[in-house]
C-alpha cells in the first residue's frame, strides 16, 4: 500500500496496459543464509514497522515462532534441521517471506482489477481495498506466501516495506539484522556481491553454495544464497518453481478461447433468427390427424 | 414415461390447453433461472476485467463474491429437485435417437412435413415426441451435471481460507474445473434461452403460466399428449 510515487508496472485483471511509463532501477533483498544466526530480529522489525498485531506463538518442538506465516506475520525464519554427510546437525536457516517474483503467479491468477500490482522496480504488492478475497493468488503462488485472514477476508503478505523503499528507505528486516546478511539495493549491484560471497563459500569447502533466484519466475526480488543450492528442498524452497501451468492455460488460451465462444453464441443464435426465424405451430395443427382425416372424407 | 399423478390432478386450465407445467415445476424452472442468471452476472465478472462493471452493478466485488455461493445452493438445490421431478421424462429413449436423425431439418424449422394432416409422410421423417425433445434433455444433462462440478468445485473455493496449503492443488483445480464447467452450461443456457423465447412460440408462456394449446402440444409433443389425454381418459 505505497503512495503514488511508484510507477505500476503490472496490474492485476485489468484489460489495457499497466500506466507505468518509467524505468526504475530494480531492487533486491540480498539474504546471505550462511551467516544467519536465527535471531528473528527482522521478525520483530517486520512486527513492527508493519504494525501488525502480534500473532501467539505454536510451541511444535522447534525454535520456529510459528509452523507458518500468517495474514499478521509476513516473515518468518525457518530452523530446518539438516543432517549433514558425515552425520553432524545444522539448522538451515531460511527467511521465508514473499519472494517478489518478476512474474508473478498471483498477480496473473487475481480477477479483482488492481487489487495486485507490480511496481517498476520490482515490488509486487497487494492492495487490500480492492481484493475480493477469493483465494485465487494463493493457487497461483508457487511459494505459498499469501495468507487470507479469516475476519477481513482478504489477503496479506511481505510488501518488501514498499512504503519505506518509496521513500529511500531500506525494509524494515534489512535494518534490525545483527549479522549483516541481510542487505538490500540494486538487485544488478546485489547479485555481484552474491557472486562474490558464494566465490568465498566455495573456497571454505561448500562446494554446493550457489544463488538462488529461480528463472522459472524470471529471478525473484528476494534472492537467497544458499550454502547448498543443489537441494533448495532442504530449506523448504521449491527447485524449479514457476507459475503453475493451469494458471497459464486458464488466464491465456482457455479466457480467449472461452471469450470467443460466448460471442460466438450469442451471434450464432442472432444469425439463426434472422436466417430461419420463429417455429410457427400451423393453424390446423389445433385439430388432431384423425378428426382433421376424418372431417375430410 | 412419466405419468406422475402430479401431471395429471385436475388443474383448472382454459379450454382448449393442456396443463404442461405445474407449479412446483414452473417455481423450480425459475429459481434455477434467476440464480443461474446471478452467477452468470457475477461469474462473468471474475472471468473478464472486460465485464468487471458487472460486479459494481451488484454492488461491488466483495459482495458479488460473497452472494455468488449463496446463490450456487439455490441453484444447485433447484437442479436436484427437478432431477427427481423429471428423471422419467428426461431418460433418452430410442425414439429421441430417432428424432436425432432429422435434428439438421429440425434447426432449419422444415417440421412442416410434420403436419398432422400430412401425418404419414411427416412422421416416417420426423419421429414424435414425448414430453421433452432430445435437445431439451441434452440442456436438462448439462446443466444438471454442469451444476453438480460447478457445486462441488465451488465448495472448494467458498472458505478459502480454511482450506489447508497442502491442499493448495485442490484449489488450483477448482479454480480451473469451475470456470470450464461454466462455460459448457453457458452454451446451454444461451440455445435455451434463445429456442425458449424467440423459436419456439409459446414455450416461454408455458413455464410461466403452466398451459399450452393442444395444437401446440401435438406439434411439439405429440407423444405426451396423446399419453396424458389416454390417461384422462381412463380415469373417466
Amino acid at each position: 500500500m505505497a503512495g503514488k510515487v511508484l510507477d505500476i508496472r503490472a496490474i492485476s485483471a485489468t484489460s489495457s496496459p499497466a500506466p507505468g511509463i518509467r524505468s526504475a532501477p530494480v531492487v533486491a533483498k540480498l539474504i546471505d543464509t550462511t551467516s544467519c544466526i536465527g535471531c528473528k530480529a527482522c521478525e520483530v522489525a517486520c512486527q513492527e514497522w508493519n504494525d501488525l498485531p502480534p500473532e501467539t506463538t505454536v510451541q511444535d518442538g522447534t525454535y520456529q515462532t510459528l509452523p507458518d506465516t500468517t495474514p499478521n506475520f509476513w516473515n518468518l525464519i525457518r530452523f530446518n534441521e539438516h543432517e549433514t554427510a558425515d552425520g553432524s546437525f545444522q539448522w538451515l536457516f531460511r527467511k521465508d517471506q514473499c519472494m517478489h517474483c518478476a512474474d508473478p503467479g498471483c498477480l496473473k491468477a487475481c480477477p479483482a482489477p488492481g487489487a495486485i500490482v507490480q511496481y517498476n522496480n520490482g515490488i509486487v504488492d497487494f492492495q487490500q481495498d480492492n481484493c475480493i478475497g477469493c483465494g485465487y493468488c494463493i493457487a497461483g503462488c508457487p511459494f505459498n506466501v499469501p495468507k487470507m485472514s479469516k475476519h477481513t477476508k482478504k489477503v496479506y503478505k511481505c510488501t518488501l516495506c514498499v512504503d519505506r523503499v518509496s521513500v529511500g528507505l531500506e525494509p524494515a528486516c534489512i535494518k534490525a539484522c545483527p549479522t549483516n546478511c541481510l542487505t538490500f539495493g540494486d538487485k544488478d549491484v546485489l547479485m555481484q556481491k552474491a557472486e562474490n560471497r558464494v566465490k568465498q563459500l566455495k573456497v571454505a569447502g561448500f562446494q554446493e553454495a550457489g544463488i538462488y533466484n529461480p528463472p522459472g519466475v524470471d529471478g525473484t526480488g528476494v534472492v537467497s544464497i544458499l550454502a547448498y543450492a543443489n537441494t533448495p528442498e532442504a530449506y523448504g524452497l521449491p527447485k524449479d518453481p514457476h507459475v503453475p501451468y493451469l494458471v497459464e492455460l486458464w488466464k491465456s488460451p482457455l479466457k480467449w478461447i472461452g471469450n470467443f465462444a460466448i460471442l460466438a453464441g450469442i451471434l450464432g443464435t442472432f444469425i439463426h433468427y434472422l436466417r430461419f426465424g420463429p417455429k410457427h405451430v400451423p393453424k390446423d395443427a389445433e385439430t388432431s390427424p384423425t378428426q382433421a382425416a376424418g372431417g375430410g372424407q | 414415461m412419466s405419468t406422475k399423478p402430479h401431471m395429471l390432478k385436475p388443474v383448472k386450465v382454459l379450454p382448449g390447453n393442456v396443463l404442461r407445467y405445474n407449479f412446483a415445476e414452473r417455481l423450480m424452472h425459475w429459481a434455477a433461472a434467476l440464480s443461474y442468471i446471478y452467477l452468470l452476472l457475477s461469474g462473468l465478472a471474475f472471468w473478464t476485467p472486460w465485464m468487471w462493471w458487472v460486479a459494481m452493478m451488484l454492488g461491488g466485488g466483495p459482495v458479488a463474491r460473497a452472494v455468488h455461493p449463496w446463490m450456487g445452493l439455490i441453484f444447485t438445490a433447484a437442479i436436484i429437485y427437478m432431477y427427481r421431478m423429471w428423471l422419467p421424462d428426461m431418460r433418452i429413449t430410442p425414439t429421441d435417437l430417432e428424432w436425432k436423425k432429422t435434428i439438421k431439418a429440425y434447426v432449419r424449422n422444415e417440421e412442416e412435413e410434420m403436419h398432422p394432416v400430412q401425418a404419414e409422410r411427416g412422421f416416417a421423417r420426423f419421429a414424435p415426441v414425448d414430453r421433452f425433445n432430445l435437445g431439451q434433455k441434452y440442456l436438462f444433462w448439462v446443466m444438471f451435471w454442469g451444476g453438480i462440478v460447478l457445486f462441488v468445485s465451488g465448495m472448494i473455493l467458498w472458505f478459502t481460507e480454511y482450506l489447508p496449503p497442502s491442499l493448495n492443488w485442490l484449489r488450483l483445480l477448482a479454480a480451473i474445473v469451475h470456470p470450464v464447467a461454466f462455460l459448457v452450461t453457458l452454451a446451454g443456457f444461451i440455445i435455451h434461452v434463445y429456442m425458449g423465447t424467440a423459436v419456439v412460440r409459446g414455450g416461454f408462456s408455458s413455464v410461466i403460466r403452466g398451459e399450452v394449446s393442444e395444437g401446440w402440444a401435438r406439434y411439439h409433443h405429440r407423444l405426451w399428449l396423446e399419453r396424458i389425454q389416454r390417461a384422462e381418459a381412463a380415469k373417466k
